[in-house]
């Protein structure tokens, strides 16, 4: 009956050491769900641009604000993140990339991507505005 | 012979039988929304100016339209996928687990039919 109480639990979010895995797993379903509440902002600026010109500048103005320009770039990098770690998954999906050291590597590799894809993007984007 | 009680059987436990087609369907519109989300923000950068004429024309251009059309048809089916496991996996009480699932489906309903209609309207010359 003892032994019972010794067995080996499975491991628990709250006792479980963070590691690169694990949170580039959540992430995935964090900027997931970020990205379906971020579909609004694209509906908001198709719809604005369906209802005229005046409607569109002062959407456009809008979503050109600073605070709202903080949200875009959020939005492009759970964008770019999910894409890089939705095609690791699709890997795994296949079959491959399984063993620890490749998981790891490709993780890193998702992180790199994600974060140099988003610089290279705002880059062209204030380029574009300046030039 | 089925080895399940006819006590599960009435509660209607198990599986529901649709898990192969709704992970097919995620790693489906996975799979599409490669391309079309990087021609979406390429074609964005890529835009001359993001004053109202000049979207307008992009949007206009058939084969954007078409792409758009796409793009936020299989986008906003893969985020319904997406979300109702999330429901599906943190939400426990039955009533707040239903409620979730359905203002999930509706509102991607909703959402992707004006979004497709907007470009649409765009696209075809209707809008004001």
């Amino acid at each position: 009956m003892k032994s019972e109480h010794n067995r080996p639990l499975s491991p628990h979010l709250q006792v479980y050491k963070p590691q690169l895995t694990s949170v580039l797993s959540i992430t995935h379903r964090m900027t997931g769900v970020f990205l379906s509440l971020a579909s609004l902002v694209g509906a908001y600026w198709l719809v604005a641009l369906a209802r005229g010109p005046e409607a569109y500048a002062a959407a456009a103005d809008r979503l050109g604000s600073g605070l709202v320009r903080v949200l875009l770039m959020a939005i492009s990098f759970s964008f770019f993140y999910h894409l890089c770690n939705g095609i690791r998954h699709l890997f795994w999906d296949a079959g491959y990339g399984f063993e620890i050291r490749q998981a790891y590597a490709s993780g890193w590799t998702v992180v790199v991507l994600s974060l140099a894809l988003t610089v290279a993007l705002w880059a062209l984007v204030f380029a574009g505005a300046a030039g | 012979m089925s080895l399940r009680t006819p006590l599960g059987r009435v509660l209607g436990l198990g599986a529901a039988r649709d898990g192969t087609s709704h992970w097919w369907a995620e790693r489906m519109t996975a799979a599409a929304l490669v391309p079309l989300g990087l021609w979406f923000v390429v074609s964005l950068v890529a835009l001359d100016s993001p004053d109202y004429a000049s979207v307008v024309a992009w949007v206009a251009a058939p084969t954007n339209t078409v792409l758009l059309v796409l793009f936020a048809f299989v986008s906003f089916w893969h985020s319904r996928l997406g979300t109702r496991v999330v429901v599906e996996d943190y939400v426990h009480s039955r009533a707040a687990r239903l409620f979730g699932l359905v203002f999930i489906d509706f509102a991607h309903a909703l959402l992707g039919a004006v979004t497709i209609i907007a470009v649409l309207r765009v696209s075809f010359g209707a809008a004001a």
